[in-house]
């Protein structure tokens, strides 16, 4: 996503998950029921809107974020909301962990089959259309892959962290890599160790998990700034 | 290839009316004019990626290569590309032998592979962008500008290096450029364009005189022959 200058959107697509969550507790029922279906639609109406508009997506993206936030505080009392921020990976049955992972590995392998189209589309897309790339649809794909992996992160970990989540890895990532191999090898490493870590801690001194995988994430963050001589 | 009353509007904008024009198998068509004239949206037009009226035909479905004019070094570099995965985006990605053969052909070495294509100079990332282009044989190329932000030695390199190409491989080019010499000395046809919508095109030797360039660009332009 940081390859698109995307990643903030990251933060507006997860808190479009709001809405979901209120109605998810109005009316009782699992919570990745009302989450999906909202940030997928969101992911679509960004899409749809860029194509429209030809505004920049994060722009759009902007609008979503404030459209979800809006309308869930309409419905959804603020310290409800706190499930829906920090998430519960602790309490997350084996059942959904099956589901979560295999979804993930999906996602991965879908990403990892588009991913040199994708990077084309987003330097030029008149050359990506003159190589014979669908614009439109990768750009979809591109969205959906985002909205699942939002959606599955705001189920596991919330909005707020998730933004966190999808930025932080890559960013360090970014600062000592020289090549698209690193780069994205680099970003899962990073990804994976913070959150490992990060609930590690967390649970040895009994403080909030979220919080916790957001200070390893920046934590690493800052070490690759240090190392910002491409060493990778 | 042949433009028949060619008309585009955008955004309710008239950019050209009743453009007509031919380019021949292995020719070199050269698009002059001033900045917003519509050079690069002809271009687009051509490669159909904009709207437009009238009849565009391409004869016999040729390979097109292109090298627009926003792909600055500056789109690149924010990504952590090396030269290797630039040339893996394209489609269908070509095999390392060809990529060596083509860099070798506008006299980059293989060494350069493994380097941030965000850290070229100016002159080594055009010439990469140009092997970029070759390396999966066109037919056709269209370059808009392909010499933007190279000193006059650079941009000399580049010319020289498309003139040796465009030999050798019997290719058909379009290209937007402002140097006057080098459409004087390359060219089969030139295209002018202008902000008043009028057009002139014709072979270099007839439209290159100080009067119609002055209808162009609206200054004296003065060009000047070497005599062989």
């Amino acid at each position: 996503m940081l390859s698109k200058k995307m990643s903030v959107v990251a933060g507006p697509l997860a808190h479009l998950a709001f809405p979901g969550v209120a109605l998810a507790l109005i009316f009782g029922f699992n919570i990745s029921f009302g989450v999906f279906p909202f940030v997928i639609l969101g992911a679509i109406f960004i899409w749809y809107f860029e194509k429209r508009t030809k505004l920049p997506m994060e722009n759009l993206a902007a609008v979503i974020f404030a459209i979800g936030v809006g309308t869930a505080l309409l419905f959804l009392p603020i310290g409800k909301a706190e499930e829906a921020l920090v998430g519960s990976i602790n309490k997350i049955t084996f059942g959904e962990t099956i589901v979560v992972v295999s979804l993930s590995t999906f996602i991965f392998f879908i990403v990892k089959n588009l991913y040199q189209k994708m990077m084309l589309v987003n330097i030029d897309e008149d050359l990506a259309k003159i190589e014979g790339i669908n614009v439109s649809k990768y750009n979809l794909f591109y969205l959906l892959s985002i909205a699942i992996v939002i959606a599955l992160s705001v189920y596991l970990v919330g909005g707020l962290i998730t933004a966190a989540l999808v930025a932080i890895p890559a960013a360090a990532a970014k600062n000592v890599s020289r090549d698209l191999k690193s780069y994205i090898r680099l970003a899962t490493f990073f990804g994976i160790i913070s959150a490992v870590t990060g609930i590690v801690i967390a649970q040895f001194i009994h403080l909030p998990i979220g919080p916790m995988v957001i200070v390893t994430n920046a934590i690493l963050f800052l070490i690759s700034v240090f190392l910002m001589k491409r060493i990778f | 290839m042949e433009v028949k009353n060619l008309n585009i509007n955008l955004d309710g904008n008239t950019i050209l009316k009743d453009l007509s024009f031919q380019v021949k198998e292995g020719g070199i068509l050269t698009i002059l004019g001033p900045n917003g004239a519509g050079k690069s949206v002809l271009l687009k037009t051509l490669l159909g990626l904009l709207p437009y009226k009238g009849e565009i035909i391409w004869h016999g479905k040729p390979k097109i290569g292109y090298l627009p004019q926003g792909l600055s070094q500056l789109s690149v570099k924010s990504y952590p590309l090396s030269v290797a995965d630039f040339f893996s985006l394209k489609n269908p990605a070509p095999s390392s032998e060809e990529i060596i053969k083509f860099l070798d052909f506008v006299g980059l070495d293989k060494s350069i592979l493994g380097k941030k294509a965000g850290n070229l100079s100016g002159g080594q990332f055009q010439r990469m962008l140009i092997a970029w282009v070759l390396v999966s044989h066109p037919q056709v190329i269209v370059l808009d500008e392909p010499t933007t932000g190279l000193d006059i030695g650079g941009g000399e390199t580049i010319y020289s290096l498309l003139q040796t190409i465009w030999k050798k491989e019997n290719l058909t080019i379009f290209l937007v450029t402002h140097d006057l010499s080098i459409v004087y000395k390359n060219s089969t046809n030139v295209l002018c364009l202008t902000h008043k919508r009028e057009v002139c095109y014709g072979k270099p030797s007839d439209i290159l005189n100080s009067e119609t360039l002055e209808q162009v660009f609206g200054t004296e332009v003065k060009i000047f022959k070497h005599n062989q």
